[in-house]
């Protein structure tokens, strides 16, 4: 579904079948996301960051924003939370698959690649999909 | 250092005023805390003051007089009037002038705050994705707060139903019309838990406060408040602020936490000996958090806070007696000054319908804003 879509932003997530979002490492540890841009991004290590982790607070993005908005004409709200990624880091991240009602802290969520509008996609998590 | 006093204090009614431009507005502002000292600008010997999108403060010296007073430009985001009482009050403190003024003003377009991600550091992604909201950000934070917390939306709605309340008792307050609970909670919802109603708006306004010295006080004989201290705190690492697409998973602070601890340590006084304070309420829901990171209640007492009406005008702690952000409005450069001229009017006696019962010595005020500031300041008399 969003194979011919255009990632959002080049080197957020990996370019690969299980894709992993990108993160810089300082030598001390810290995780930094996105990677900084410029030079407080040099010296970092590249790591791949969790595909699962849990809610740790979410919301629903009701009206149309401004811009630099750049979603679709034909608005419909969406949900967005932060996800924990266990001993990593907390992402902010767009919530799909599920509703608000559904939404409860610590559930646990998979990473996963989104259409953002009908050329471009997105990062997103979802509730974990029982095999 | 020396202690330092405002001495005058003034302020352009906040709101939507077409026919005037920010800058306008200060200048207003400016005036009126002049007539309120007793003073001519020419009295004044510095100034510091700024806006965040109604342009340059210096600029105000084309209309009050090129006296050649060294003018400071400050454009420090939420903490842009906290930053302009800040330096004024170092430049008395540190002997460099008897007499200063500090000065906010600022004028926005309606709806929603709109940010510009490199300004703050961040990629274009982040503003395109539509995650780059500060509603989100005190939804997102309060959504967590609650449920940890037990805290209700009633509540929430009970913060704005008082907010509206105290804003028609306050002359310079812009919604001044009382609403009930029921339409406040049935607002059209913006962002999960938080409605219409609960928001505070961007709007227009300009605060000025002159401070003097204790010889100059004197010299004038003036109706002083001292200032008993003022902190301004960035963010600490580990922090949950406004505009961040991430945070580390250890929570480290905050700035609030920071500066509140700060302030009363150089006033020498604790939370329990303030008797008015005014509160950042971007939306009801940080007047809630607001409470308990500035030391005045436990995380979770503000349920039994809000249903016992402690909050209140009349109440043991009142807590925003102008109404706050949410009924005057947030014209950001603005918005910290007008608390402080909140808490000179109660200070003084001077609050008419919204004063504070029984003597009030002490009073509290605090901002706080992206990217995660905070200024706090303490008043007496």
């Amino acid at each position: 579904m969003t194979k011919n879509l255009q990632p959002i932003a080049s080197g957020l997530w990996s370019d690969e079948a299980q894709p992993h979002l990108l993160a810089g490492q300082s030598t001390d540890g810290r995780i930094f996301f996105p990677i900084p841009e410029g030079d407080s991004g040099k010296n970092l290590e590249v790591i791949k960051l969790s595909r699962t982790g849990t809610l740790w607070s979410f919301t629903r993005q009701d009206f149309k924003p401004k811009p630099p908005y750049d979603g679709p004409e034909e608005f419909s709200p969406f949900l967005l939370g932060y996800v924990e990624l266990p001993g990593e880091i907390i992402v902010e991240s767009y919530i799909i698959g599920t509703t608000l009602e559904e939404l409860k802290i610590g559930m646990a969520l998979e990473f996963v690649i989104t259409p953002f509008d009908e050329k471009r996609s997105t990062y997103a998590f979802r509730p974990e999909q029982t095999l | 250092m020396s202690k330092v006093y405002i001495i005058g204090a003034g302020i352009h009614p906040f709101g939507r005023t077409e026919e005037r431009s920010g800058r306008d507005q200060g200048v207003f502002a400016v005036r009126e805390a002049l007539n309120d000292a007793n003073l001519e600008w020419d009295d004044i010997q510095f100034a510091s003051g700024g806006s965040i999108a109604a342009g340059n403060a210096d600029v105000m010296i084309n209309d009050l007089g090129l006296t050649s007073l060294p003018f400071i430009n400050v454009f420090n985001g939420c903490a842009t009037g906290g930053s302009a009482l800040s330096t004024t009050q170092n430049a008395i403190a540190s002997g460099q002038c008897d007499i200063a003024m500090a000065v906010g003003f600022d004028k926005h377009p309606r709806g929603a705050f709109n940010a510009n991600p490199k300004a703050f550091g961040l990629p274009d992604w982040y503003g395109q994705t539509g995650m780059m909201l500060t509603t989100q950000f005190f939804a997102l934070k309060l959504q967590r707060y609650m449920q940890l917390h037990g805290i209700s939306r009633e509540t929430l709605g009970r913060v704005a139903e008082k907010s509206f309340r105290n804003g028609e008792r306050a002359n310079h307050a812009w919604r001044r019309t009382p609403m009930d609970l029921d339409t406040i909670l049935n607002s059209t919802m913006i962002n999960h838990p938080l409605s219409k109603f609960m928001f505070c708006a961007p709007a227009e306004g300009g605060v000025a406060l002159v401070l003097a010295s204790e010889k100059k006080v004197r010299e004038l004989g003036a109706n002083a408040v001292g200032i008993a201290s003022v902190a301004i705190r960035s963010r600490p690492p580990g922090s949950f602020e406004v505009f961040a697409p991430s945070m580390e998973v250890e929570d480290g602070g905050k700035p609030t936490i920071l500066a509140s601890k700060a302030a009363f340590e150089m006033a020498g006084i604790g939370p329990e000996d303030i008797d008015v304070a005014q509160l950042q309420d971007t939306e009801s829901g940080a007047e809630i958090m607001h409470m308990a990171e500035n030391g005045f209640c436990e995380d979770g007492d503000q349920e039994q806070w809000l249903a016992e009406g402690r909050t209140e005008i009349n109440g043991a702690l009142p807590i925003n007696t102008d109404g706050g952000c949410i009924a005057c409005g947030e014209p950001i450069g603005a918005s910290g000054l007008r608390q402080v001229y909140e808490n000179v009017t109660q200070l003084r006696g001077r609050g008419e319908a919204r004063q504070v019962r029984g003597k009030v010595k002490t009073a509290y005020s605090h901002v706080y804003g992206a990217p995660g500031l905070s200024g706090v300041a303490i008043l007496e008399v």
